[in-house]
Formats: C-alpha cells, structure tokens, sequence
C-alpha cells in the first residue's frame, strides 16, 4: 500500500486567493431568506407606529380579520406570555424597560410594532395591514439626547423622568492632577452622529413549526445563529434541542444583525400558533426605521498635555443617546469608547463618564467598530486639536506619544492589555508614501493661490477579536469542527457566522495547508445550529481571530492521530506527516491522508488508546484581545464656492496582524473606508423634534456609492499578535474606524486658515459653505471660532 | 414596499393604449422609475396601469428638417449615447448623462420623466434652454406644446386626463452655439439640488443668443430670463448668473436650505455659461 507521492509544498495562507462563495453570490444562485419557499408558507405584515410616542387606545382588528386570504391577527395582548426581547449587557444599576415584542399600551418609537397580520400571500398581508384601526393619544417626543437630559423634558419611559437609563464611570492613574499641572488643556465638544447600517439585505425570517414533533426551525438573516437560538428559545418557551436556526446567505449585517429581534421570536409565534410556515421580509423603510442605528454620542473631551506636546490626560463626557429599549448590546457599545479613548498614545490618567439617555428613537447598538470609531474620533480629532494649539506637526505630536514598540504588552489606564504594536511604521509608511514634507509645501502654495487644501492624519487603534468570556456579555471563545471523511476530503464546522468576511476560504486556506490537501478539498460549514457545534458568530473583527485558531487547534489534534495511524500502515514509530503524506523517515515510503483517512474509519487495526474515525472538535478561549492599528492619510480640497469635498489622495496602511488572504483584507479596508467616509461626508439618520425619521428612505440617507468614492491606496505593516497561533488580530472594521477623523482632520486643515477649528460630521457641502462664507467675512481671531472654545 | 392592488394592461398598439387611457382613471407606464417607488410605498394606488413599453415604434431619435424627434419611451441612456444627439443637440445627451445612475438610465425614459414633471428632475433644464417641443396624444387626437408651456408646477403638466407624451423636439444646433448642462447632485437620490443648462451662440464677438434653464430651485423648472438679458447685453458672466434665483420662490429641504440652494443657482449658472462660451469656439 505505502507509495512514493510529490509532497505539497507551497503554502495557501499569504496568497491573494479568489473567494469559493462568490461563485454562487455573482451567478444569482445563492439562498437568502426571501429565496426560501416552503408548501403552505403564509406571509407576515407588521403593522407599525406612526408617532413618536403615544398611548394606545384601542386596536380593532375586525376589519382586517375579514380580509379575504387573511388567517390571523395578533396584537401585544396576544403575545403577552412570549418573553422580552433580551438586553445582553449589564452594567450596575442599568433601568431596562420591559421590552415586549408587540407593544401593548403605548408605542416608544416610529416604527414600534404594534400588530401583526398573516395571510397567503404578502400583498394580502400588506392589505390587511392598512385594515388594522389603532386609535392612538399622541404625547410629547424627545429625540435628541441632549434635550431629553434637560429638565421638563418629556419622559420616554413615564416610570423615569430623568431618561437615564445609567451612568458609568471610569478612572484611571491621577487625572485631577494631571488635569491642575497641564501647562495646556484643550477642550472641544464633538459629536458622533447617528448612522443607519444599510445592509443591502434587510433583515427577514422565515419561521417553521411542527406540533407533532415541537420542533421549530427559524431561519434568520443574523449574525450570531446560536446565541439567536438560546435566547429565542427562553422567549417562546420551547426545548432549545427541538430549535434550529439556519442563517442562509446573509447580505450584509455590520452588526445589525448581531442582535435578536422583536421579529425573530414574533414570526415563531405565529408559526406555532398558525401551525404553518410564516415569512416575514422587512422593506428597507422598516430597516431604517425599526432595525438598530449606530453611533449617537454627544462627547466632551478636555485633552491635557505639556508645552513640549507630551500628553499627560485626557477627560471625557459621554452622551449615548439610546433610543427607546436596550436592543441586545446597546448598553455597552459606549463603554468600548471608552476602554478605547486612550488611542495609541501613552495617556496615564484618564477619566470618563457615560450617560446612557433614552430617547423617542429606535435603539442604537453595535455597527461597524461599535464604540471604537466614536473612540478614535474623539482622541483623532483632540490629537489634532492640541497640534494646532501647540503650533505643532499633527504627525510629529503623534510620534512623540505613541506607546514604544518595546513597551508591549502595555497595560493602558483604561485597563486593557495591548498585545503587541509598531505604530510609529504604519503612520511612517503612510507619511512617506505621500511625501508628506512635499506635500505640505503642495499645501502651503495651494492655499496661496486662494485654493482650501487639507492634508488629515488618523493613527488609529482598535480593540477586536472578541474576546475573553470574563470580558463579554456571552461566551467570548469559539469553536470549530474538522471532519475528515474516509475519502480523505476535508469538511469544517465553524462557530462563527461569516456574512460576507469570506472564512469559507480563509478557514479552507488554513486547513487546505495544515492537512496538505487542495483548497477543493476543503468545505467549510456554517450558521446551521443542527450541524454546526455551539459557536459565538460573527462580529468585532473576531471571525478569522478567534474561530481562527479553535480550527487551528482541532486540526493540530487531528494531525497527531493521523501520524499515529501512519504509523500502524507504515509499521514505523518514525513517520511525519507533511505535505499531505505520512512519510516514513528511515524508509521514505509514504501514505497519503486519503488512504490514512479510509483506515480510520475501516479500523482493522487500531493505534494503542485511539479510537476510529478522524474528526476533533476544539473550542478555543482567547486570552485576551487582539489590538490592530494603523494610519490613515486623506488629501482634500474644498470647493470654496459649493463646499463640495474631493478627497484627492486617501492612503491606509494598516497592520491587522498576519494576512491570510491580501485580496479579503483589501476588501475589507475599502469597505470600511468607504463606511468611514460615508459617516465623515454623507450619513445621518436624522429625526425631527416629534421623532419622526425624516432619512426614512434611500432617497433621503445618503450612502456612498462608487463615484463618490476616491481611489483607495491600501499597505499594510505586520505585526503578529502573540495571543492567537495564527498571528492574526482582525480587520473587519479598521478602516471605518481609521476613516472617518482621517478625512475630518483633512477638510479642517484646508479650513485653519479661516479660523476653523473643529466641525462635526458629516461635513455636507452646505455646513462648510456657510462656514466659508462666515469666516471669510469674519474678522474674529480663530481662538474663538466655531463649535466650541478651549480653556 | 407592496403595492395596493390594482389592473394591468399591456397594449400592444399606441390607439389600444390610448382606448384604454381614455376615461382619465388609469395611470401610464413607461420607464417606471418614479411610479413603481411611489406604487410601492403606497404613496400612488392607481387603479389601472397601461404599460406603454410592448407599443412599438415609441422610442427612436429621428433627424427631421424641424428639429430632431425623441420618441418618449427613448431611455436616459439612448439619449445619453445617441451620436446624433451629441453631434447636433449635445445639451441633451450631455443632460442624460447626469441623470440617476446607470440602472436608472438604462430604464427611465425621457417621456416618462416629463410626464412626471419632479421640480428637480433635470431634462427640464435642458429642453427649457432648447425651446423644445413635445408631442401629446389622446383617444382625440394629437396636438403639440412648447415645453414651457407643458410644464405648469410641482409634479403637474398641460397633459389632460387620458393624454399621454409621444414625442419630445428639439433643435438641431447650429456651428457656434456651446452648450453646458452643470448640476449639483443631491448625495442620496443623485436628483438637482440645482441644475442650470445654457445655450449661447456667439458670431463675431458678439453674444448672438442666450438660453438658460434651471431646475432644482424652484417648485418648477423655469427660463432664466433675466440671465439671458444680461448676459446678451453685458457680457457679464457673473452679473448674469446673479440674477438666476430672481423672484424665484426657492426650495428648502433636508438636502439644501434656500438660501444655500440660491447660491448655487448662481455657482452653477455661471459655471454654466462659462463652459457654454468656451464651447462656443
């Protein structure tokens, strides 16, 4: 039996490799939510509230009951014995409204679901719902968080008038002292605005139950299939071993879809009581309206620092604005800005303090970077800020203060440990790929010639691969299975939930290499509780992070039972396995993983204690987080009779660690600039006073679309994390968070020169018009120039 | 984002269509870019749509000795590539090419986006600076508006109930006349803030003519003739365009105040007929 084969040497990992899911994504073939189709399927309409805030009086569903082709109606007072929709974060002394998945009495938000109508088909559905009368008693809104803290404001929940929802407050080294011995303290108020998510799928869920057996299988378009799983299970009350959830294809989710829905345990509901399959599918004007935004802080920050540039504290007010309930992680999105405000720079004491405000709005939560973004902002934007007070180089300051490359793992005042970093080489990198010094002097004869040219630094930091368990609201690890059939091909079962990150061929890459076998080899498996082992999902950059090295792990116990059953066929006790081949090192000869696979499963003679069969599953718990980072550079121009931004150079350097795939990473880092931009330029979900959603549709939020987006010129530094086996840390959401200050802190460099000092975003062509027509016929000195002074 | 109930009719013939159209309750249907968004919102319930797009013979772009004729089922982007319109009405095609985005183009047409008459769609801007003419139809004949005439205010036209666009005119430009169509696109819809076309001919140093329209400013699309006197009269660029939002009501919203949208009027008009000179040599 034992051959003499060609070993496999060239390696996967590293190699700019096509992604396998994208030949069913580009031909039209893959299955969303909304391609599922089942016999008997009945369709879901929600029936949504109109105001803001508003009691309920009365609700008649005859009319819409009558409807031809409608089977039921369900209000809240149906649905009382189904649980809260869960708040996962906790945090002392945290109010959490009871958050009902239809609303009974009153209604807390435009978009509140108040009633449901099933029926064969969705445009019946959607009939009926216009048939639904709800009588409601309009009461006062509140929908912006610095209003609802004043006194008087109305009460979004009436049980608290204060609508805070908590306060938290964090300290680290002598900030009091640190702040009364500054020879120079900056302050500046700076806002991080609400942002829609816009995934180009919107949520939806198809729900399936079977009395006779009670089982329920649930497909969502979510992140997190499991953790979905447990909690809608303890919502409607069934056996969680009789509960499937299947995420098909999932268009897109930037935290979104990390969450658990009113919607999700709604349609099992009416599954189990219509005792047919039921689809909901939401439109994209219920996505803007009723799934979580993200953002919505009102931040204070006071910088302090010595003449000289060092910077000695730093001091924040933070204002997160809610909205109406705690979706799953609401709470603690801002407690990640604040672990993350020290940046890159050696702060010793630090002080903030959160306000969590409920306002008249849907929920805020994790969108892409979740925290960090508002973080990085805030000390980007103090960065530059105490450069220009100081008259220095907003690149000089930041290389004086940067955490020494042999300072790690550095302990911050925030209490984190940094893992590992150089970041002085990525913003080096970046300054030289711009020729940054030429570029200045670009700037300075641009801005003779009357033009308004900006050059904007962002040294940003992130904290992802979430993370150890101590340190998140659910089980922070992940898991992985590795099957190897008797064929000897390669099957993978992830815990994450990719949805777009590409881990189908990341994961394949890792195996394909490990075992020595092709990247067709290898299939990998996902988001299906019935096939999948428990896993976390997919979110805060921790896919390839973490999942990355529990598949590492189950394939290193996999390879040692594949040398011990080499051993048996090759009647050797020195044989490695390498290249897809046991080999024996005395006689050369060797066996391949497939003929090693087929005698684990034939087992006519087994290795002494091991038993048949070739599959390992390890469940991998992170020892701490992983801390990428890196430098953005954005060159801008204002046009200083429109206001109009061209972005004429954007460079990203950024060190996530080792690469797997260049071509995914990519990928990533446009996506997330372009996320990063769209919140700088372009994005605001904007309410009116009464809390109407008035960006309540595609035509009215804008997103970026291509020809809005400059050339993106990506590089990257590597330095490997030592917390993981793989060197990885996470890229997912490094560009939005290194983006958005890059491209700020470039358009107020091109506007210094009239007094401008600080703006908040997004920097629409309209706000910086007025800000050139005032300054340009101002005669104020800069000091005391728009949004905000210092001390 | 479902539509309320309603009935479907695909007239295979323009008389069929408009038999169908004749008793003014159903609604036509051309390149559905605007229709179908509002059908879907329920923000528009016709009772009856007639899809004009299996008539045949609705979309060309014909060169005839009065002007070249723009069938009304020609798509944004017939227009936008035509060779016959970039060589002899370049003001057009040049507009069609600022309109939405690719798919858009692709599948709205130029009859459609008339007959729907958005006070910041921008072919108005265009076929007002090309003292065009269109071509109406109805169970009782046939008769033909000047633009300027056709358009009345926000989202309403001279169409009676039951008569349907068949043809858009335009003028065949002359050597010497430069055109420029020059538009501020709102970031999320792509429609005008503002949009300002200009024609101007120039023979001998001397302004022969001058045509202006605007879109995006005001509740409709409107010549900007107090531009066109000054500019024809002083050769003043910016004299001209400040003369742009003159008696104009202006509008307000989400995406550009008044004030910031007058301003642009004038931003773009002159940018306008800046180019519009230059092309004129």
């Amino acid at each position: 039996m034992p051959t003499t084969t060609i070993t496999k040497t060239e390696t996967l990992v590293g190699q700019r490799i096509r992604r396998k899911e994208d030949p069913r994504l580009i031909t039209g073939t893959a299955t969303y939510v909304d391609d599922i189709k089942m016999p008997g399927m009945h369709h879901a309409c929600i029936l949504r509230s109109p105001h803001a805030a508003a009691r309920i009086k009365s609700i008649n569903v005859a009319a819409a009951l009558a409807h031809p082709g409608v089977v039921a109606v369900f209000t809240g007072a149906d649905v009382e014995a189904v649980g809260p929709v869960p708040c996962g974060a906790s945090l002392p002394g945290l109010r959490v409204p009871p958050h009902a998945i239809l609303a009974k009495d009153r209604v807390y938000f435009v978009g509140h679901p108040v009633a449901v109508a099933v029926a064969t088909d969705r445009y019946i559905a959607a009939d009926a719902v216009d048939l639904i009368e709800v009588e409601y008693e309009p009461t006062q809104a509140v929908a912006d968080p610095e209003k609802a803290l004043e006194s008087g404001a109305p009460a979004v929940h009436p049980e608290w008038p204060d609508n805070i929802a908590f306060t938290f407050h964090q300290e680290g080294g002598e900030p009091e002292k640190a702040f009364a011995g500054a020879e120079v303290v900056v302050k500046q108020r700076i806002t991080s605005q609400r942002l829609i998510p816009t995934a180009m799928e919107t949520r939806g869920v198809v729900a399936d139950y079977h009395n006779a057996e009670k089982n329920l299988t649930l497909y969502s378009s979510t992140q997190i299939p499991h953790l979905l799983r447990t909690l809608v299970a303890q919502m409607l009350g069934i056996a969680e071993n009789r509960f499937r959830v299947i995420t098909p294809e999932v268009g897109g989710g930037f935290g979104s879809k990390l969450n658990v829905y009113a919607e999700e345990a709604l349609m099992g509901f009416v599954s189990m009581r219509i005792g047919k399959p039921v689809k909901w599918i939401e439109s994209r004007r219920e996505n803007f309206q009723c799934t979580i935004h993200g953002r919505g802080h009102v931040d204070y920050y006071e910088i302090a620092a010595k003449r000289d540039g060092t910077v000695l504290g730093l001091r924040l007010k933070l204002i997160q604005d809610l909205g109406a309930y705690h979706q799953l992680l609401t709470p603690a999105i801002p407690t990640l800005s604040v672990l993350m405000m020290p940046g890159l720079y050696k702060f010793r004491n630090i002080s903030a303090d959160i306000v969590g405000v409920f306002t008249n709005c849907v929920p805020t939560d994790a969108y892409r970077g979740a925290g960090r973004p508002e973080a990085t902002h805030g000390i980007e934007r103090m960065m530059d800020l105490l450069a220009a007070e100081l008259k220095m180089d907003p690149a000089e300051l930041r290389l004086i203060n940067f955490i020494g490359m042999d300072e790690f793992p550095y302990a911050t005042a925030t209490g984190l440990s940094y893992d590992s970093g150089n970041y002085a080489e990525p913003l080096k990198k970046a300054l030289d790929t711009v020729e940054y010094h030429k570029l200045r002097d670009e700037q300075k004869k641009a801005k003779e010639a009357g033009r308004l040219m900006g050059v904007g630094i962002s040294t940003y930091g992130e904290i992802c691969a979430f993370g150890p368990s101590p340190a998140t609201p659910a089980g922070g690890w992940e898991s992985a299975t590795v099957k190897i059939e008797p064929s000897g091909k390669v099957t993978v079962m992830t815990g994450i939930s990719p949805h777009g990150q590409g881990e189908e061929t990341t994961f394949a890459q890792i195996a394909a290499d490990e075992l020595g076998v092709t990247l067709d080899d290898v299939i990998v498996l996902h988001g299906d509780t019935a096939i999948v082992q428990y896993g976390i999902g997919t979110f805060g950059s921790r896919g390839t992070a973490v999942g990355g090295p529990a598949l590492y792990y189950a394939l290193q116990e996999l390879k040692k039972k594949i040398v011990k059953f080499g051993e048996v066929l090759l009647e050797s006790e020195d044989v490695t396995f390498s290249g897809g081949q046991c080999i024996c090192n005395r006689s050369g000869k060797s066996v391949s993983l497939a003929q090693v696979a087929g005698a684990t499963y034939r087992a006519m003679k087994l290795p002494p204690n091991t038993e048949p069969g070739l599959v390992a599953t390890h469940f991998w718990e992170p020892p701490n987080f992983a801390f990428p980072f890196g430098a953005h550079i954005a060159v801008t121009e204002v046009d200083r009779d429109t206001g109009q931004v061209t972005i004429l150079r954007y460079v990203a350097v950024d060190d996530c660690g080792n690469i797997i795939n260049p071509l995914l990473v990519d990928g990533q880092v446009h996506g997330g600039v372009v996320q990063g931009l769209g919140q700088a330029l372009y994005e605001q979900a904007v309410y009116d006073d009464n809390g109407q959603l008035i960006t309540g549709e595609l035509m009215d939020y804008a997103i970026p679309k291509a020809t809005m987006v400059p050339w993106l010129e990506s590089a990257h530094t590597v330095t490997p994390s030592p917390v993981n086996p793989l060197g990885v840390k996470g890229v997912g959401e490094a560009g939005t968070i290194g983006a958005s200050p890059a491209i700020v802190n470039s358009v107020v460099d091109a506007l210094s020169d009239l007094g401008v000092r600080h703006i908040d975003m997004p920097l629409t062509s309209e706000k910086l018009w007025h800000l050139i027509q005032n300054k340009a016929t101002s005669h104020q000195p800069p000091a005391t120039s728009h949004e905000g002074g210092r001390a | 984002m479902i539509p309320q109930e309603f009935e479907y009719s695909a007239p295979a013939t323009l008389q069929e269509a408009l038999t169908l159209l004749a008793d003014g309750n159903a609604k036509a249907l051309a390149g559905g870019m605007s229709l179908i968004p509002m059908m879907k919102l329920r923000l528009a319930a016709p009772e009856h749509v007639v899809d004009l797009n299996r008539v045949p013979g609705l979309a060309y772009i014909r060169q005839s000795p009065d002007g070249i004729h723009i069938g009304a089922l020609t798509t944004h982007y017939q227009v936008e590539s035509s060779t016959v319109l970039r060589s002899q009405c370049p003001l057009l095609a040049e507009t069609a090419s600022h309109i939405g985005d690719v798919q858009v183009r692709n599948m709205g047409t130029i009859g459609g986006s008339v007959a729907h008459c958005d006070p910041a769609a921008d072919y108005p801007a265009a076929l007002l600076a090309l003292e065009a003419r269109v071509r109406l139809a109805s169970a009782g004949g046939e008769r033909t508006l000047a633009f300027q005439d056709f358009l009345v205010d926000t989202f309403t036209t001279a169409l009676d109930p039951g008569e349907i666009v068949t043809e858009i005119i335009v003028p065949a430009e002359s050597r010497g006349v430069g055109v420029s169509y020059q538009k501020m696109h709102q970031p999320a819809s792509g429609f005008a803030i503002v949009g300002a076309a200009a024609r101007v001919e120039r023979a001998n140093g001397f302004i022969r003519f001058v045509r202006v329209g605007i879109t995006g400013l005001g509740p409709k699309a409107y010549r900007a003739a107090g531009v066109e006197a000054i500019l024809q009269s002083t050769g003043d660029v910016e004299k001209a365009a400040a003369a742009v939002d003159k008696g104009v009501d202006a509008a307000s919203d989400l995406s550009a105040s008044a004030d910031y949208r007058r301003h642009m009027a004038r931003v773009y008009t002159a940018r306008a007929l800046k180019q519009a000179l230059a092309r004129t040599s």
